[in-house]
């Protein structure tokens, strides 16, 4: 039925623990995701969502298990999979166009001088860094380093891009206007995006389907939120949106409450088929559990 | 009105030279006791003697030797008269030899030890013992090997200057940060390529550095090394004026070691900087 563009097929992390044992992060993990789709997993610290990212990009290896991406098995890392890291880890010996031309001249070894600049430039642009080319990464704001992070990852056409809390270090308004810069590209290119947040709203705004796991270890993805929200949404008025309450409430009482009382709970939890919610408007849906209320459930829930 | 802190600096330094010129000065006119004595036997005896001239050499002395060595730099008179020039020139190209092979051999050698947590491993014993050697106890050895005392020389030099660089190569090279490999790695960059684009370029300050490390070493043992093996170098020319007993010429001689030694150091910290990126 589902197009899957990505599947991670039934991976597990273990860890050699302390005195002979092994510590699982995570198991018999399944996920799976669409072309051109844009997934957010949320969850705690020490979940393994770091773990899965790593393992999807190529820059860790699963115990068990494999990841298939355009229905071929991953192997390492590859240009196909384009990561954008949380530090940004830009080359800081490089101009703003060294960095991206690094990443040009890697993918397309042929091309000759020029054309790499005439390429990197374009997502230069892209980014709106038009003007700042030959700046180094230690003259620029951090929203611009990682505006340079976002242009390289997009400078090679990856397949997936790979975001691992790509906006978690900048200010809120920052974040804000690079997440919509985000969603514009990714909407524009039709980017298949995998995302790794603390943050409700931003992946309420940004994902089409977020995934919610529970704390590790032996964390479990417990369930696929179908995002109800229209396409064309704006970060202005994105709370005004009937659904938005549903929706938000709906994460974060998972991740007050439920992301750590889902294993004792919830019985019979398949893996491989895991539930999917599409919260709407009007229905009574999970409203906070009257054990656990938090005043003011934060804007961002974790640490 | 407050002046630059560097022109103030720069006043206190030449008030100190001053005050030390000076002092020296005062410290070695004539003042000691003369003697009466016939003439043949004064010229035997020496200005220490007749005028009561203090043996150890004024500033005046060493200034106006200095001009004599100025003027005439690169003479030769035979094994054991050159001009400093020439002796200088033997030692920089001494250590500049002795060091050029140190880093051919110290830093592809660093970079293996930096990359591979097994050859870091197997290699650390040797490294640990070999590096606390004085350079000049490997002397009898080289000479007793090589058997020609100018290549010895460089052989010092080469082991005395190899291990601040290999060492710190490794540590450089161990020390990447660990996001800049992954870029390199998710580009599917290649080991080589890596290794000059991503490794060499974030380890090149540490290497420098060591590098540096290395060059004040080594201008150091060149000395000792020369008055060994002798012949040519300033390290010799220190010792042959030594049994000259010309202390003018010895004052002289250290003056410019320390120059040179200034001067390389210099170089090298120009390159540290040119390498060095702000984060």
């Amino acid at each position: 039925m589902t197009d899957r563009f990505i599947s991670i097929e039934g991976i597990a992390r273990r860890y050699p623990g302390a005195g002979g044992g092994t510590t699982t992060v995570f198991e018999n993990f399944w996920l799976s995701m669409a072309r051109g789709e844009f997934g957010c997993v949320i969850g705690h610290s020490g979940c393994g969502k770091t773990t899965v990212l790593n393992i999807l990009a190529g820059l860790d290896e699963p115990s068990e298990g494999t990841v298939i991406v355009d229905g071929q098995g991953i192997e390492g890392t590859s240009l196909d999979r384009a990561v954008i890291f949380q530090s940004h880890a830009l080359l800081p010996w490089r101009t703003v166009l060294g960095n991206v031309a690094y990443a040009v001249s890697s993918k397309w070894r042929k091309w000759d001088r020029a054309r790499v600049r005439a390429h990197a430039q374009r997502f230069i642009d892209l980014v709106g860094l038009t003007g700042s080319e030959h700046k180094h990464p230690s003259e620029l704001s951090g929203g611009m380093k990682q505006r340079v992070g976002i242009a390289r990852a997009l400078s090679i056409t990856p397949k997936i891009m790979l975001m691992d809390e790509p906006f978690s270090a900048l200010d809120a308004l920052t974040r804000g206007t690079l997440q919509d810069e985000v969603r514009r590209i990714c909407l524009e290119t039709g980017q298949t995006t995998f995302m790794i947040t603390h943050d409700v709203d931003e992946a309420i705004f940004l994902a089409d389907k977020i995934f919610l796991m529970t704390n590790g270890p032996g964390a479990v993805l417990a369930e696929i939120v179908e995002n109800p929200l229209p396409k064309e949404r704006g970060r202005i008025d994105l709370h005004r949106h009937p659904y938005y309450y549903a929706l938000r409430n709906h994460i974060v009482d998972f991740l007050v409450s439920r992301s750590k009382s889902f294993a004792a709970e919830v019985t019979g939890h398949d893996p491989r088929h895991v539930p999917t919610v599409r919260p709407g408007v009007g229905e009574p849906t999970i409203v906070s559990p009257p054990r656990v209320v938090e005043p003011n459930p934060a804007q961002s829930v974790a640490r | 009105m407050t002046l630059s802190l560097r022109l103030r600096a720069a006043i206190v330094s030449i008030a100190l030279l001053a005050a030390f010129l000076g002092a020296w000065h005062l410290a070695t006119r004539s003042t000691g006791a003369t003697a009466n004595m016939t003439p043949e036997y004064a010229k035997l005896m020496g200005l220490t003697a007749t005028q009561g001239k203090s043996a150890m050499p004024g500033p005046l002395d060493v200034g106006a030797k200095l001009w004599e060595h100025l003027k005439r730099p690169f003479y030769d008179n035979g094994p054991n008269d050159k001009g400093l020039g020439i002796q200088l020139a033997y030692s920089i190209g001494r250590v500049g030899l002795g060091y050029l092979i140190a880093v051919i051999v110290a830093i592809p050698l660093g970079f293996m030890i930096g990359m591979s947590p097994l050859i870091s491993r197997a290699l650390d014993p040797f490294i640990q013992v070999l590096k606390p050697i004085s350079p000049l106890a490997w002397m009898p050895l080289a000479l007793y090997t090589i058997k020609d005392s100018s290549i010895s020389a460089i052989f010092v030099i080469f082991i005395c200057s190899v291990w601040p660089m290999l060492l710190n190569t490794a540590f450089g090279v161990a020390g990447v940060r660990k996001e800049w490999i992954n870029v390199a790695r998710t580009l599917e960059v290649g080991t080589v390529r890596r290794a000059f684009t991503v490794i060499l370029p974030a380890a090149a300050p540490t290497i420098l550095t060591g590098m540096r490390i290395s060059i004040g070493i080594a201008w150091l043992v060149i000395v000792a090394a020369e008055m060994l093996v002798g012949g040519t170098g300033i390290g010799y020319f220190v010792w042959n004026e030594w049994n000259n007993l010309s202390i003018t010429n010895v004052i002289i001689a250290i003056l410019l070691i320390g120059l040179v030694g200034m001067l390389l150091d210099q170089v090298l910290a120009r390159f540290t900087r040119m390498v060095t990126f702000p984060e």
